[in-house]
């Protein structure tokens, strides 16, 4: 008798270690999916709509989207040159970079002699290809060597400033537009890059623009 | 027995007829000339008083006159005091608005977080309040006062509006404020009329049309959050924001306080605050405190979070934070 109790006892231990495993096991491959399925869009929206699903406050809850602006594709640079029309020409960064053998001797801006001089790099201790990816000048890289979309650069941008995007995820960072409320219509968010500039990203210094003209600011308008 | 009986029947019956105005048909003598004279100087005194009940003000209509307390309008009540307004925008700014009576979304109590380690004092966001809640363009009013702060201080008397160099400074911080809208708002208490009230969802909204304008809720306002109506607001005709509520942005009047609603014909609707929207920063985080997985909510938990003059009790519904 003692010795069926044990057994049962293990049982129980052990089905609920196997439960704890799987439902461990499932959170991990959710989170995985999502963030296969690539890019911060899709993640922050699926984030969401999980949110949703999880508090079970109902069926008909339909949550609208959250869209995080993207950039649309690779840069393209300036060449200084003037087509017929007069419009500047304007060429994508493989143009150049296909022929050309990247040198790693080259960390800042200041080290070119031909092309992208002036731009100004103040960002931390990286170098042009710590993100730029020499492999595909049309991308970008991220720390372990992988090539990531210049679309996807949140991801790029989150490899080392974790604690923001937390912050970004929970609506604490970056702003919005659109509906605090997703039951009744959708969201816009900007990314990194459309408030910091990559190679400077310290947000920039303003002149404030607008007053109100309190009346205890002013001279009394009467004696009395 | 009886002869005394009746003629104490007698003296009651001639004292009764002896009943009169004290200061008539009473032999001339200087005392009751005087009180002639006072009782003469207190009517016209008290005449005097209450001659504004007689007419109606030159710039009030007499529906407006007659009007009832925001609470006690009926549908149709408000239908036609609605239209009334829209006809008197229509009028006196040439603008063609609508104006809408939102009600607090059940369940939700609403709460605003500003981050002061992202706020740079840039201003955007009382310049988006101006356009949105169609203050006096004359004194480009605002329901935001963003202050600039020595680091170290917490007191936001020592901050100052005035500053007009690049921002941020090294050594200062930049705040935010605008109605705390206070789970016990002295302003409230304060307000001799109830023309002043907390809606369900945290909201401190204000009957334009119902105050009196004696602004004891702004000597209240610990905050400083709430403007009177020296003059009567001129915006231009196209800078009219059509999109209004009656306790919320539509065109007061002259001589009525006013305050931050948390733009409640926006949010009630499911929309961001304008100064939200206008932040270029991203410092202000706005949502539902009864919903667990809102982003205020998150911020909360997860912030070093204050809240204003925490030791005057009024407990805000307005929160400060810092990113570390």
């Amino acid at each position: 008798m003692p010795h069926s109790l044990f057994i049962v006892a293990l049982l129980c231990i052990a089905f609920a270690g196997v439960g704890a495993a799987m439902t461990g096991e499932d959170v991990d491959s959710k989170e995985a999916g999502i963030n296969k399925s690539g890019g911060t869009a899709v993640r922050v929206a699926a984030h969401g709509v999980g949110d949703n699903s999880g508090s079970d406050t109902g069926p008909s809850r339909a949550d609208f989207p959250i869209e995080i602006l993207k950039p649309l594709g690779p840069p393209r640079v300036t060449t200084g040159l003037k087509d017929a029309d007069g419009s500047e020409v304007m060429v994508a960064c493989s143009t150049c970079h296909t022929t050309r053998p990247p040198n790693h001797q080259n960390k800042t801006a200041r080290d070119l002699d031909e092309f992208h001089g002036g731009t100004v790099l103040a960002h931390g201790t990286v170098s042009c290809l710590s993100c730029h990816n020499e492999r595909d000048y049309d991308a970008l890289r991220l720390a372990d060597g992988s090539r990531v979309e210049f679309s996807d650069v949140m991801t790029l941008c989150a490899q080392c400033h974790g604690a923001q995007m937390t912050s970004y995820e929970h609506g604490a960072h970056g702003g919005m537009n659109g509906f605090w409320d997703l039951t009744r219509g959708p969201r816009t968010k900007h990314n990194c890059i459309d408030c910091h500039n990559p190679h400077a990203p310290q947000f920039p210094k303003m002149q404030p623009m607008f007053k109100p003209k309190d009346r205890f600011l002013e001279q009394p308008r009467t004696e009395h | 027995m009886i002869a005394d009986d009746d003629s104490s029947q007698k003296k009651q019956a001639n004292s009764t007829d002896d009943w009169s105005l004290p200061v008539v048909d009473q032999p001339s003598t200087r005392r009751t000339a005087l009180k002639a004279a006072g009782a003469a100087l207190g009517l016209a005194a008290f005449g005097n008083a209450i001659s504004p009940l007689w007419s109606i003000p030159e710039n009030v209509s007499v529906d407006e006159f007659l009007q009832q307390h925001y609470k006690e309008l009926s549908k149709d009540d408000k239908q036609r005091v609605f239209e009334r307004l829209e006809a008197e925008a229509k009028e006196d700014y040439g603008a063609d608005v609508t104006i809408s009576d939102p009600q607090p979304i059940p369940g939700v109590r609403f709460g605003y977080a500003i981050n002061l380690s992202k706020c740079n004092g840039n201003g955007a966001c009382m310049e988006a309040c101006n356009k949105e809640n169609n203050h006096d363009r004359g004194v480009d009013q605002s329901y935001i006062r963003v202050l600039e702060m020595s680091k170290g201080s917490m007191d936001m008397e020592l901050g100052t509006t005035t500053y007009d160099h690049t921002v941020p400074q090294d050594d200062k911080f930049y705040m935010p404020v605008q109605c705390q809208q206070c789970e016990n708002p002295p302003c409230v208490s304060a307000c001799p009329i109830e023309a002043t009230w907390q809606e369900d969802d945290g909201i401190v909204v204000v009957d334009y049309n119902w105050c009196i304008g004696c602004r004891y809720c702004e000597a209240a306002c610990p905050y400083h959050a709430r403007r009177f109506n020296w003059e009567q607001p001129e915006i231009p005709a196209d800078e009219v924001n059509p999109d209004q509520g009656y306790l919320s942005n539509r065109i007061r009047p002259q001589g009525v306080m006013e305050k931050c609603h948390f733009c409640l014909h926006r949010t009630r609707e499911g929309r961001a605050p304008a100064c939200l929207e206008a932040c270029s920063t991203g410092a202000r985080v706005f949502g539902d405190l009864n919903d667990p997985d809102s982003d205020i909510n998150w911020v909360l938990k997860n912030k070093r979070v204050f809240v204003l003059k925490e030791e005057l009790g009024t407990q805000p519904n307005f929160f400060y934070f810092f990113d570390s």
